[in-house]
C-alpha cells in the first residue's frame, strides 16, 4: 500500500498540469474561434512554411 | 430553467459594468475617423455566408492584397472578419473586395462590440467548469476505491484527500448557484438554485463531518459531480445567450450611426449621439436618412418602404418632411435636423419595443413551470425524511441529517438544469447554421405553438429590389434607348433596368450629353433629339399605378413597369409552413395590385393591401384574441408594433434595427426558406425538453424512495446522477 504515497500525488500532480494549462488556455484566448481553429488545420497556405 | 431568472438579473447588472470600460467604448474607426492622422485602424466586417477552411483562406488572401492592410484574421465561430489597416483603407472598399470574390460582407462598428470580445462571465463560468471537472475526475479515482471497498485508515485517507480536493472546488465553482439563491432568498423567492446550494453545503458539510468521524459514507464526490454537470448546463445556457446577444450588438453595429453635418460649410463626420436639432446634415445618395428632418438643399426621391410599406419611392425637394430610417435614392440633400437620436421618430418606437420586451418576459418558460412545483416538493421531501428518522430513530440527528441530505443531492436538478439549455443549445446551433438567430431565450418555445403566420411585404417577401415586367412589350429600340439612359443614374430603378436588359444581351444605344437631374430621372441626345427616362410628369406620361419608369423618345412615351422581386425561398417557406397546417396571412402597407399580385404568386389566399401601422397592430391582435398564436415576420418601421405583439417575431437581417429589436428571431442570409425548417425544429426542441423532464423525472422516482428509506449509497447518487445528465443530453443531441 506504500506505493499509494507515491501515484496519489503523482495523479493529483497530472491532473493539476492538465488544469494549469486549461486555466492558461483560457487566459490566451483560445477558445475564441473554435470552428475557425478546426478548418485553420485543413488549409494549405502555410504548410511550406510557418506563417511570417 | 429557473436559473434564467437569476442569470437575466446577472446580466442586467452586467451591463453597467460593460460600459464602465471606457476604453472599450470609445469606437477605434470612430476615432480614426475624427482624428485622421491614427496610424492603424480596425475594421470589423461581418461574413454571414464563410463557413469553411477555403473560405477562410479565400477571405484572408483577398483582403491582405488590398494595399495597406497589415494584418487580417477570419473568425469563423462569429462569422467575422477584423482587419488592422491604414487609416485610408476604407469599409465600402473592402466590401467591394469580398464581394468580388464572392461573399457577402456588411460593416460593423467595432465599438459596439468590444463588448462581446471580452465576455467575463463565459470565460469564469468557464473556469469554474475546469476547476469542477479536475476535481470530479480526482475524486472519482478516490472514491471508486472506497466503494470497491477500501477499509479503514485507507479509506479514511482517501475522504480526506477527497474532502481537500472537493470542499475548495465547491466553494470556488459553487458561487454563481450560492450567489443566485441568496438573491432569491432575499427576496423571499424559492428558485431552483435554492436546494442546489443546500444540496452542495449539506453534502459537503456532512461529508467533512463524517470524515471526522471515520464514517462510511462520505458525499463529496456527489457534490462537486453536482456542480459540474449544473455548470455545465448553466454554461450552455449562458454561451445560448452570449451568442445571441453579440450577435444582436453585430445587427446594430452593422447600422454604424454616424452623420455627415455641415459645420460652417465643412463636412464633419459625427456620431449620430452627438447631432443636435438645428444642425444641417448631407445625406448622400443611397444613404439612410440618420435624422428626422426637413430638406433645405437638393432635390431627390426617397424610399420610405421601411417605414410605411409603400414600394414606390416619393419625390422630395426643399421643404419635404424626411423621418429617420428613409433612403435616400438620387441627388444629394441637405437636412435641417428637427430632432435627432432619442427624440427621432425611429427611436419613439424603441419605447413601444420595451413594452412588448417586458410582456414577453412574463411568459413562463417551461422550465420555470417545472421548477415552481419542483423546488417545494424537493424541500418538503427533504425535511419530512430528517423529521420522520428523527422520530423513528428516537432522535439520532446524524442519522437524520443523512438521509434529508441524500434525498437532496439525489433529488438535485442535474438533468432539470441540463433538460432546457442541451436542447436549446442543440436547436439553436442548428438554426444559426442554417442562417436563423435565436435572440430571445424563450423564442424557441413560443415558436413552437405559433398557428397563424403574418407577412408583411415589401422587404420581407420581397426583396425590395424590383424587377421590370413589360419588357416584351417594348421595341428593342426603346430598350437600347432606355438601357443607355439609365446608366447614367444608381436610382434602383435605372439599376434593375440595365441589369436587365444585359441580362437579355441588349446593348445600351448611343446616347450622349448624359446628364442626371436628381428627384426626376436622367436625360441625353439620342440621334440629334432629347430623350429622358424618368418620373411621369417630367416624361410627358400618364403615370400608371404601378411601380414604372417612363421613357420619352421622339415626342411618344412608354412605361417600363417593374414589380419587387420575390425574396429567394419565399415559395418553399409558405409551402412548407401550409404543409405544417399553419393559416398564413399576407397584411402589407402597399397599394392594392402589387399586393394581389404578389399574393397570386405565392399562394397566399388571406391578404391586406394598404394597411397602417395601427392596422397591422390590430390585426395581430385581433387574431391573438381569438386564441392564435401569430408569428409576425416583417421588417419595417410600420411593422415594429406588430412585430412586438406577435407571439413571437421574425424579421430579416436587413431590417431596421427597431424592427430587428422587437423580433424575437433575425434571419441572417437572404434565404428565406430556413423558417420552415425553424417551426419544425421549434416543435422538436420542445418535443425534446418535454421528455428530458420526464427522464430526469424517471430517475428520480427510482431513486428517491431509496434515498427516503436510507439505502441510498454515495455509488446509487453518483450513477443516478451522471446517468441521467448523459440521457438527457444525448436525447438532446438527437433533434434533426
Amino acid at each position: 500500500m506504500e506505493i499509494l504515497s507515491i501515484l496519489i500525488p503523482v495523479s493529483l500532480i497530472l491532473g493539476g498540469f492538465g488544469l494549469v494549462a486549461f486555466i492558461w488556455a483560457m487566459k490566451t484566448k483560445q477558445f475564441d474561434d473554435p470552428t475557425g481553429d478546426a478548418n485553420r488545420i485543413l488549409m494549405k497556405d502555410w504548410d511550406d512554411k510557418p506563417k511570417p | 430553467m429557473t436559473i434564467a431568472g437569476p442569470i437575466q438579473q446577472e446580466f442586467e447588472v452586467e451591463q453597467p459594468g460593460m460600459a464602465a470600460c471606457p476604453a472599450c467604448v470609445v469606437t477605434p474607426s470612430a476615432v480614426a475617423l475624427a482624428a485622421g492622422a491614427e496610424a492603424h485602424a480596425r475594421l470589423m466586417l461581418s461574413l454571414p455566408t464563410a463557413h469553411c477552411a477555403a473560405c477562410i483562406s479565400t477571405v484572408e488572401q483577398a483582403v491582405q492584397a488590398v494595399p495597406g492592410v497589415d494584418s487580417v484574421r477570419v473568425n469563423l465561430t462569429m462569422k467575422r472578419v477584423s482587419v488592422e489597416a491604414s487609416p485610408d483603407v476604407t469599409a465600402p472598399q473592402l466590401i467591394e473586395v469580398l464581394n468580388g470574390v464572392g461573399y457577402e460582407a456588411h460593416e460593423l462598428d467595432p465599438g459596439l462590440l468590444s463588448a462581446t470580445e471580452t465576455d467575463r462571465q463565459g470565460r469564469e463560468l468557464l473556469m469554474r467548469l475546469g476547476v469542477a471537472f479536475f476535481s470530479m475526475m480526482n475524486v472519482m479515482l478516490l472514491s471508486v476505491a472506497v466503494w470497491s471497498g477500501a477499509e479503514g485508515a485507507t479509506r479514511d485517507m482517501f475522504h480526506w484527500i477527497s474532502g481537500m480536493i472537493a470542499i475548495p472546488t465547491v466553494i470556488f465553482a459553487g458561487q454563481p448557484f450560492f450567489k443566485s439563491a441568496w438573491a432569491a432568498l432575499r427576496v423571499g423567492r424559492l428558485g431552483m438554485d435554492v436546494p442546489i446550494s443546500l444540496a452542495l453545503i449539506l453534502a459537503s458539510s456532512i461529508s467533512l463531518f463524517e470524515t471526522i468521524k471515520s464514517g462510511h459514507h462520505a458525499y463529496f464526490d456527489a457534490a462537486v459531480m453536482l456542480c459540474f454537470f449544473l455548470l455545465l448546463g448553466r454554461y450552455l445556457d449562458h454561451r445560448t445567450r452570449a451568442v445571441a446577444r453579440s450577435a444582436a450588438e453585430e445587427l446594430a453595429a452593422l447600422e454604424v450611426p454616424r452623420a455627415v453635418v455641415l459645420v460652417d460649410g465643412e463636412e464633419v463626420v459625427r456620431p449620430i449621439s452627438e447631432v443636435i436639432a438645428g444642425d444641417l446634415v448631407r445625406v448622400r445618395p443611397g444613404g439612410r436618412m440618420p435624422v428626422d428632418g426637413v430638406v433645405t438643399d437638393g432635390a431627390s426621391e426617397v424610399d420610405r418602404s421601411l417605414l410605411t410599406g409603400e414600394s414606390l419611392p416619393v419625390f422630395a425637394g426643399v421643404g419635404t418632411v424626411v423621418s429617420a430610417g428613409e433612403v435616400n435614392l438620387t441627388g444629394p440633400l441637405v437636412l435641417r435636423v428637427t430632432a435627432a437620436g432619442r427624440d427621432s421618430s425611429l427611436h419613439r418606437m424603441a419605447d413601444l419595443v420595451a413594452v412588448a420586451e417586458s410582456a414577453k418576459t412574463k411568459y413562463t418558460t417551461l422550465a420555470e413551470r417545472a421548477a415552481s412545483w419542483y423546488s417545494p416538493l424537493v424541500h418538503l421531501m427533504s425535511f419530512s425524511a430528517f423529521g420522520f428518522w428523527m422520530w423513528k430513530t428516537g432522535g439520532d440527528v446524524r442519522f437524520a441529517v443523512n438521509i434529508s441530505a441524500a434525498v437532496l443531492i439525489i433529488t438535485c436538478p442535474c438533468a432539470l438544469g441540463l433538460a432546457v439549455p442541451a436542447v436549446v443549445t442543440a436547436a439553436s446551433g442548428k438554426l444559426f447554421r442554417k442562417g436563423l438567430l435565436i435572440k430571445h431565450g424563450t423564442a424557441l418555445e413560443r415558436l413552437s405553438q405559433v398557428d397563424t403566420v403574418v407577412f408583411d411585404k415589401t422587404g420581407t417577401l420581397t426583396m425590395g429590389a424590383p424587377e421590370p415586367t413589360n419588357f416584351a412589350d417594348h421595341p428593342r429600340a426603346a430598350i437600347e434607348v432606355a438601357a443607355a439612359l439609365a446608366a447614367g443614374s444608381s436610382h434602383p430603378l435605372a439599376v434593375a433596368l440595365a441589369d436587365a436588359a444585359r441580362a437579355q444581351g441588349i446593348a445600351a444605344a448611343e446616347v450622349g450629353d448624359l446628364h442626371e437631374v436628381p428627384g426626376y430621372g436622367v436625360a441625353g441626345v439620342w440621334k440629334g433629339q432629347v430623350v429622358r427616362l424618368g418620373r411621369a410628369a417630367w416624361c410627358g406620361a400618364e403615370p400608371l399605378d404601378v411601380t414604372a419608369t417612363y421613357l420619352s423618345a421622339g415626342g411618344s412615351s412608354r412605361a417600363f413597369a417593374f414589380a419587387d422581386r420575390i425574396r429567394p425561398g419565399a415559395e418553399s417557406a409558405i409551402a412548407a409552413l401550409k404543409a405544417q397546417g399553419k393559416h398564413i396571412r399576407l397584411i402589407s402597407g402597399d397599394a392594392e395590385g402589387a399586393v394581389a399580385n404578389l399574393a397570386a404568386r405565392l399562394g397566399i389566399e388571406d391578404w391586406i393591401a394598404g394597411a397602417l401601422p395601427a392596422e397591422k397592430v390590430a390585426l395581430v391582435r385581433e387574431l391573438t384574441g381569438a386564441g392564435r398564436k401569430v408569428l409576425m415576420v416583417g421588417d419595417g418601421l410600420n411593422d415594429t408594433a406588430a412585430l412586438a405583439a406577435a407571439h413571437v417575431s421574425i424579421s430579416p437581417a436587413t431590417a431596421l434595427d427597431a424592427a430587428r429589436t422587437a423580433s424575437d428571431i433575425v434571419l441572417l442570409g437572404q434565404d428565406m426558406a430556413p423558417i420552415g425548417d425553424a417551426t419544425r425544429i421549434a416543435r422538436q426542441a420542445t418535443r425534446r425538453m418535454i421528455e428530458n423532464f420526464g427522464i430526469s423525472a424517471a430517475y428520480n422516482v427510482i431513486a428517491v424512495p431509496l434515498a427516503l428509506v436510507g439505502s441510498a449509497t454515495p455509488l446509487a447518487a453518483a450513477l443516478a446522477m451522471s446517468l441521467s445528465s448523459i440521457t438527457v443530453s444525448l436525447n438532446a443531441l438527437r433533434l434533426k
